[in-house]
């Protein structure tokens, strides 16, 4: 069980793809089984035993898992598929690997961590003896994670070697018996958890020391900013996403909304702020209600917003990084004067947000996507705390963000907390949550399965929360 | 050494300029084969097609009128480029324009000019603003995607405008044998510019277009919501943009310039209106926006190109009896090559190139392969 342990950024996966043949190495060498190997496509690295499983599955969601198993390597009798021999093995592998699953149910019924052993399923059907894991545990409620690593220890005792991709130094510390840290696309350490710590191991991966707790003084809330009352959201398939949610958020505090992605915590930011029209319920800035005031009107009213995918709804990659500061005020004073946009204070203005936020880049004028990902995510958080909010919504405001940024972006969110800022933080990350939140909402399902507040919020109580099982 | 090497180093400059550049020369080769083919000789029919176009008599103006419409087309689909529409209805708006221009032709009298003119040119672009309106309003209120919705709504132009002007149709010539409308009256006639010529006053206007487009895109706060819905249009209503607004604003400034396109083409050339008045000036727009990716300057010389293959044509296939439908050839291969920009750099091996598939693919075809262009070189340029 080998850990390959780093930033975002630093070259996993990019060199877990060139082991799997998605990506061509420039140059180097790949020694499998003792012998140097060409691995020029994924099927090179199948043929020699190489199982990939992806942070994105890739399941066909209404075949069955033993059709997804078989998919390109079908048993076939005189030209026809023989999805009755195909059930049996795929049992039997599942049994051997104790990976239960029911190979005839259908893969879109499935929860997300079933669907993973479906993939790891797959790997191994096509004799994989080597498995590459990609950040594993990021869409998995920590009680499925624990299942998880189960399953690795198992199959590494049956004499299957499993690479694990991750960026988490806990999950490195429970289940790697060898530990590769890589920084900036190069090796810096090859160790074990006995040998390294968390806190040695935080220092390899950012390449100095790191506070792992926000430093923070309780908070002194004050009246209640943010008001969600009895709030329903249908998804893009017309599915009920979130039911009656009722939620509070005072000015000066930091409410930290946790929960495995996909349990309506999209739908609900949305739908706060007048990207997803509601199905019953209100929405409330003080007293004023901001329910159909649209995006724009209740931007203007006093809510910033941080959506969780940045290069597809937080910023515009193509434009440079002061039209991407005002792309919520490009038509107002002093960014505009009638239809006219007014360069010289767009480009000022622009400066000193990066002065302030810290934005490492050539200039205003450079695009934003030829900036690291912190960084992009720091042009984003300036332009939203830059407006003077009364609220914050910040979605998963350091995803895919260097831990630099991270303490970063956390200093700037707490500072602001400590001026009066209400902020709902939502976070499929929960040590961000139990860093960053002075209370906790548990969202599961579509529903606030609790509230916890002081010395109730735990990491297991939680962790269980959001798997629905408390 | 700063020659072609240099040229390849600088990848805006490479971008702006050697792709198209290739794309035509491979137009060009597509197209001589087809010569070939044909048992012509593609040296004597591309010296024919130059001829026709520059040196023949008055080949230079008969070029330059045919630039105009190109050139008001070409700024109208990119706009919608720019806006991540892809416009194919430029057709249909430049016959309603030119319907709504013919009409104020003949039917204001005693004007003087320097009203009439305006007057039927303001028509001409209300007539192509509604016409495209309705494509932008069905997409931004039902989703229904602009490609299919222009395209029909060509349809419904070209049979409206049968009916109009028809045997008993309400804008029809009742004393001509053929179907047509009445010349407009000689105060809506645009002046001409070179006397002997055909040439008139439109290439002014269509001169002034250009830098009014650019300034619009680039110096407005509409041009900048229009680029950013064109880009991102979930950022861009994440920031609170209206999202179908701005579909409406892109289609109706790409309609209104394909109607005044029209309305240009009847004060300015013929004077009144046949059946079948345009010879497909709306889809070859499409070539034009394309081969300039989409930028404002980048559609003169464009336009220029296209005006120039089309009034060399004719000469061509009197000459040497290839066929005037060769130039859409040409055309359809410069299409296949500027939209498949990866197609030129596998072929010509130009390397290091990051990025550019993932603009077409995640967005959508020609649309995003046309707005992510410049946006990209800049990118690039930045990044050196």
């Amino acid at each position: 069980m080998h850990a390959l342990l780093g930033e975002n950024g630093a070259g996993k996966s990019t060199l877990m793809n060139v082991v799997y043949g998605l990506t061509s190495p420039d140059a180097g060498e790949i020694v499998f089984d003792g012998r140097p190997v060409a691995i020029n496509r994924p099927t090179d690295a199948i043929r020699l035993g190489i199982g990939m499983v992806h942070q994105h599955f890739m399941l066909i969601p209404p075949l069955t898992v033993a059709e997804n198993v078989i998919l390109g390597h079908e048993t076939a009798r005189s030209g026809m598929l023989d999805l009755a021999e195909a059930r049996v093995e795929v049992s039997e592998l599942a049994r051997r690997h104790r990976l239960e699953v029911d190979p005839a149910a259908r893969a879109m019924d499935l929860a997300v961590g079933i669907q993973q052993r479906v993939e790891i399923l797959k790997a191994l059907y096509r004799g994989a003896r080597l498995l590459i894991l990609d950040e594993p545990t990021s869409v998995l409620t920590p009680p499925e994670a624990a299942r998880l690593f189960d399953v690795v220890r198992n199959l590494t005792a049956q004499g299957t070697a499993v690479i694990f991709i991750t960026h988490k130094l806990g999950e490195v510390m429970v289940i790697a018996d060898r530990i590769t840290v890589m920084r900036r696309g190069q090796v810096v350490a090859d160790t074990t958890p006995a040998e390294s710590g968390p806190s040695e191991l935080a220092r390899l991966m950012v390449g100095r020391p790191v506070l792992l707790r926000v430093d923070k003084k309780p908070a002194r809330p004050g009246e209640a900013l943010l008001r969600v009352e009895g709030l329903s959201v249908d998804d893009d398939r017309h599915q009920p996403a979130v039911q009656g949610v009722d939620l509070q958020v005072r000015a000066g505090e930091i409410v930290g909304l946790a929960g495995v992605e996909g349990n309506g915590q999209e739908e609900l930011v949305e739908a706060i702020v007048g990207l997803r029209s509601l199905r019953a319920g209100r929405v409330l800035l003080g007293t004023r209600e901001v329910t159909r005031l649209g995006t724009k009107g209740t931007l203007h009213a006093g809510v910033s917003f941080i959506p969780a995918d940045r290069h597809r709804m937080g910023a515009i990659l193509e434009l440079p990084v002061a039209d991407n500061l005002v792309l919520s005020d490009y038509d107002r004073p002093p960014f505009a004067r009638g239809i006219l946009r007014r360069f010289q204070a767009i480009w000022q203005y622009a400066l000193n947000a990066i002065k302030a936020f810290d934005i490492r880049t050539e200039g205003p004028g450079q695009a934003l996507g030829s900036l690291s990902g912190g960084n992009q995510q720091k042009v984003v958080v300036a332009r939203e705390l830059s407006t003077d909010p009364r609220v914050l919504i910040a979605s998963q405001p350091t995803r895919g963000v260097d831990v630099g940024s991270i303490e970063f972006i956390h200093r700037q969110i707490v500072a602001r907390r400590d001026k009066g800022l209400a902020v709902l933080l939502v976070s499929s990350e929960l040590d961000e949550v139990l860093s960053l939140a002075d209370r906790v909402a548990v969202i599961y399902g579509g529903r606030i399965v609790g509230v916890l507040e002081g010395d109730a919020v735990e990491r297991e109580r939680i962790g269980l929360m959001m798997a629905g099982a408390a | 050494m700063t020659g072609l090497a240099g040229l390849l180093r600088n990848r805006r400059l490479r971008d702006a300029v050697l792709l198209p550049a290739i794309s035509l020369v491979c137009g060009f080769a597509v197209a001589s084969i087809a010569v070939v083919l044909s048992g012509a000789n593609p040296i004597d029919a591309f010296g024919a097609l130059l001829q026709g176009a520059f040196t023949n008599r008055n080949a230079l103006e008969e070029t330059l009128i045919a630039t105009i419409p190109y050139i008001f087309l070409g700024l109208g689909v990119a706009v919608g480029f720019r806006g991540g529409l892809f416009n194919i209805g430029a057709e249909g708006q430049f016959y309603l324009g030119a319907v709504f221009g013919v009409f104020v032709g003949v039917s204001l009298h005693g004007l003087p000019g320097i009203l009439h003119i305006p007057i039927a040119l303001l028509a001409g672009m209300l007539g192509g603003f509604l016409w495209a309106s309705i494509a932008g309003v069905l997409k931004a209120r039902f989703g229904a995607h602009e490609v299919i919705t222009t395209i029909m709504l060509n349809y419904v132009a070209f049979l409206l405008t049968d009916y109009l002007i028809n045997n008993k149709g309400p804008l029809a010539d009742k004393h001509a044998t053929a179907p047509k409308t009445p010349f407009i009256d000689s105060t809506a006639q645009l002046p001409i510019l070179v006397p002997g010529t055909r040439l008139h006053m439109g290439l002014i206007l269509a001169l002034l277009a250009v830098p009014l487009v650019w300034f619009l895109l680039s110096r407005t706060t509409i041009g900048f919501r229009i680029r950013a819905v064109g880009l991102n249009a979930t950022a861009a209503r994440a920031a609170g943009i209206s999202v179908g607004w701005t579909m409406v604003t892109v289609m109706g400034i790409s309609g209104a310039l394909a109607g005044l396109a029209g309305a240009d083409e009847v004060l300015g050339v013929s004077h009144f209106m046949p059946p079948s008045f345009s010879v497909g000036y709306g889809f070859d727009a499409i070539a034009v926006a394309l081969l300039a990716r989409s930028n404002p300057w980048a559609i003169l010389p464009s336009a220029f190109l296209f005006g120039a293959m089309r009034s060399g044509a004719g000469f061509m296939q009197l000459v040497t009896g290839v066929s005037a439908d060769l130039i859409s050839i040409v055309q359809a291969t410069v299409i296949i090559f500027v939209a498949a920009p990866l197609l030129v750099r596998w072929i010509f091996r130009l390397r290091d190139v990051p990025e550019a598939p993932v603009h077409i693919a995640e967005a959508g075809g020609l649309a995003s392969a046309a707005s992510g262009a410049a946006p990209a070189a800049s990118l690039e340029e930045t990044a050196t």
